[in-house]
């Protein structure tokens, strides 16, 4: 089989930042091919170019021999290239014909027929392999039937190569199983797929081939995936070997720190008890929807709470909203971190200093003088990757956020509990360790630590103790000399007899 | 980018259109640049300029409040009325402020703690306190006894009327506020990323309730200052303000979605709004004529940021 998709010289610039340099490679028809890199390697901005929504300043693009040249989106999608993006590009009051249809309705004089247009995208849906019922509403549906809308749509417009970028992020793992297959499908009708993720063991299962990029250079091009090896990978990706990420010390627990009895509220009906010890880390795992995050939110106060009362060192905190948790001490990194975590358009240091300034403002003046300090004690000590404190946070890359909103917290005073929810979701594997190591000193410290992540290794990696969660309630509270992925696995499962049909790469360990 | 590009649409572009605005007008319309026009020119901006000071934290938070317009005419009235019928000043004044500050907090509670959409609640009350007003005083104007009241706008402080003063007074609080406070940060916060801000600590709930308490007392101010330049309460006094403000504030870059705000944009809007009436009579230009002009200054004004918006885009 021939090249189809060709990078040539791929260089581009954006002022004070090299994006990508001299990056060419090429993906034979039908395959599927991944593309790795640390956030900020140059992946995003490849995509863009692919995608047309920028033009690179030298190099071109090829596909199926013919140079392209077009100059935006709506040229791009009519050579046949269609990137799909994590943020979904759907109508949510549409259904999902409509959606598939949008900007071509099939129809005379403006009136729609409607028969058509659900009995072609039946047939299209069925034709890949999509149980989706064209007439649902997009909005009633999944973030995985959404996703799998979005590639129906580019199937729907013929497309040739077909780009996703972190497809599987915010899926769950039977969610995730239905888009690989379906990728599949894509792969064995001729199409070329770019898939963009920050996992290896999808990469292995899913490409044919891979990209590795680093610092906007080629870092990598493996033609068989078959021939290189995880480690390979990772040191390709950050230039150096990194022979255990988690870097897990055990440590002393003192005493009880903080102590959940009996809370509920509207999305978390039954109710939950758990306790925290300094220096203890404890992580929350389950499927997603087990109820992790909405029980967090509730010992912040992020929602209201039902019933049950939450007390750090013995002390009740007297209500429940988030400036309330914080005087007692505990703080929450949100899960999602563009939604709840960053202020969008303010800079590092306002993000840093939103809560703690009040502490040195008196009578609410602001003193630019010790914010500017702050920030950049913070900025050195979490080794945050910036030009200036002054950097609108929304450039910053996923795990630099994250070390801003850390700051956030650790520049508060009298933290004793902190809550990360998903602290590294779509983060590159040098920024984790960071974080990790960032966490273990933290406990160190005497401080107590809730975790929750998606990723079971990362988990059972980093902490001294899991609260398996499993529908809203506690299925199993197991100590870190008793971790055992398949039990962990089992207790989250709904139905406990899929057990013995969990797909393998579920419970390998990176 | 071209230089000039750069200058036009770089932070300081708006104070450097204004100022090559200026200079032309000054230059070609005569008696532009008088001592008397001047203050004429900014005697009728006090109401849109003191009002845009706390729309601009309105705006700045990713809310709206319509009813700016009525509150002034309502609390003018109250102010005019309960001085006439209690005799003092004082009391009227006290009186004014704090229907002001009522109707503000009454907005700001349906909107923070009941969630009702902002432009749908001050709509209500916009014209739920025009009725007030109207119904206080039968819908006829009310005439001020004290003539002491009058003094309030006639009186000058080193050649310069006091609601000028008043004006550029609140210009600098509300400027330190922006820019200087917890408050002022926390605004722009909640205009950037609401929920964020929420999780991060800051009172939302309780911090919009105040910037309507806050915008409802210095329309109440307004109010008052403009009863006193007309002579008498008048139910339907400043209609149309809601805009008037709102627009002053978009030409001066406050970003309607939130999160962005500058006091000198503001004051910059403001004046532009009043340059542009005050030119268009000078010249004698019919008055029909200058909604068109207004009109198309906003739309230009719009386009302008939104141009400024992309070239930030692409710098960021």
């Amino acid at each position: 089989m021939q090249d189809f998709l060709e990078f040539k010289a791929i260089s581009k610039g954006y002022p004070g930042v090299q994006a990508l340099a001299d990056v060419s490679f090429s993906v034979k028809k039908g395959a599927v091919h991944g593309l790795m890199g640390e956030n900020g390697a140059g992946k995003s901005t490849l995509i863009r170019v692919l995608s047309g929504d920028q033009s690179a300043d030298t190099g071109e693009i090829s596909i199926d021999g013919s140079t392209q040249h077009y100059r935006s989106v709506r040229d791009a999608f009519d050579a046949g290239v269609i990137v799909i993006h994590q943020e979904l590009q759907l109508v949510p009051e549409l259904t999902v014909a409509e959606n598939l249809w949008l900007g071509r309705f099939p129809g005379k004089a403006g009136v729609i027929d409607r028969s058509r247009l659900t009995n072609v995208v039946r047939e299209k849906l069925s034709e890949i392999g999509i149980e989706i019922e064209p007439s649902a509403k997009v909005a009633s549906l999944s973030i995985g039937e959404r996703q799998m809308v979005e590639i129906a749509k580019a199937v729907m417009a013929d497309a040739r190569v077909i780009a996703l970028d972190e497809p599987t992020s915010s899926l769950s793992s039977r969610e995730s199983e239905i888009l690989y297959s379906l990728i599949e499908r894509l792969r064995s009708q001729g199409k070329v797929i770019l898939y963009v993720s920050h996992r290896l063991d999808e990469i292995f299962r899913l490409c044919d081939s891979l990209t590795v990029l680093r610092d906007g250079k080629l870092a990598a091009h493996h033609a068989d995936i078959t021939a290189v090896t995880r480690e390979q990978i990772i040191s390709e990706m950050v230039g150096r070997e990194i022979s255990n990420i988690w870097g897990y010390r055990p440590r002393e627990f003192g005493d009880v720190r903080l102590e959940v009895k009996e809370i509920a509220g509207s999305k978390l009906r039954t109710p939950m008890s758990f306790t925290l010890r300094q220096g203890e880390i404890l992580g929350f795992f389950g499927l997603i929807g087990a109820g992790r995050s909405e029980m967090t939110r509730l010992v912040y106060g992020a929602d209201s709470r039902s019933q049950g009362t939450v007390s750090v060192d013995g002390v009740q905190v007297t209500a429940d909203s988030p400036p309330h948790a914080i005087r007692a001490g505990i703080v929450l990194c949100p899960e999602d971190r563009k939604l709840d975590g960053i202020v969008q358009g303010r800079n590092i240091e306002e993000n840093m200093a939103i809560s703690s300034r009040r502490h040195f403002s008196p009578f609410g003046i602001l003193q630019p003088k010790k914010e500017a300090e702050l920030a950049e004690q913070f900025i050195a000590k979490l080794r945050v990757r910036t030009p200036s404190r002054k950097q609108d946070i929304v450039n910053l890359s996923g795990g630099n956020q994250q070390k801003v909103i850390l700051g956030r917290w650790l520049s508060e005073q009298g933290v004793k509990v902190l809550i990360i929810d998903e602290p590294t979701r779509g983060i590159d594997v040098g920024a984790k360790s960071e974080i990790y190591e960032i966490l273990y000193e933290l406990a160190a410290q005497g401080m107590a630590i809730v975790v929750i992540s998606s990723e079971l290794p990362e988990v059972m990696g980093i902490t001294d103790r899991i609260v398996v969660m499993c529908q809203g309630r506690v299925a199993a509270d197991i100590e870190r000399d008793d971790f055992d992925e398949r039990r962990i696995l089992a207790a989250a499962l709904p139905d406990v007899a899929n057990a013995s049909q969990l797909p393998n790469q579920q419970v390998q360990s990176r | 980018m071209t230089s000039l590009k750069k200058l036009l649409l770089g932070e300081q572009g708006l104070v450097v259109i204004f100022a090559i605005a200026f200079a032309i007008v000054a230059a070609t319309v005569p008696n532009f640049l008088t001592e008397r026009n001047m203050l004429g020119l900014l005697q009728s901006v006090v109401t849109i300029g003191i009002v845009a000071c706390t729309m601009m934290f309105c705006l700045a938070s990713r809310d709206f409040d319509l009813s700016v317009g009525s509150t002034v005419a309502f609390s003018g009235m109250i102010a005019v009325m309960a001085s006439n019928a209690t005799g003092s000043i004082v009391v009227g004044l006290i009186a004014a402020l704090l229907c002001g500050g009522a109707v503000g907090l009454v907005n700001g509670v349906v909107i923070a703690r009941f969630r009702i959409n902002a432009l749908i609640t001050t709509l209500a009350t916009m014209q739920i306190v025009r009725g007030l007003a109207l119904i206080a005083s039968d819908g006829r104007a009310v005439g001020i006894n004290d003539p002491g009241f009058y003094q309030l706008a006639l009186s000058k402080f080193l050649g310069i009327p006091t609601p000028i003063w008043v004006m550029a007074i609140f210009f600098v609080i509300f400027g330190f506020v922006l820019n200087r406070t917890v408050f002022g940060k926390n605004t722009l916060a909640i205009g950037g990323n609401p929920e964020a801000s929420r999780l991060a600590g800051v009172n939302v709930s309780r911090m919009r309730i105040w910037i309507f308490a806050l915008q409802g007392l210095v329309c109440a101010v307004a109010g008052v200052l403009l009863a006193s330049r007309i002579t008498s309460g008048q139910p339907n006094a400043a209609t149309g303000l809601e805009l008037s403000v709102i627009s002053a504030c978009v030409l001066g870059g406050v970003s309607l979605a939130g999160g962005r705000a500058a006091m000198t944009g503001v004051i910059v809007g403001v004046l532009i709004m009043g340059i542009a009436e005050n030119v268009m009579n000078l010249l004698n230009i019919q008055a029909f004529y200058q909604y068109v002009v207004r009109g198309l200054i906003l739309l230009l004004a719009v386009l302008l940021d939104n141009l400024r918006s992309a070239a930030a885009g692409r710098r960021g």
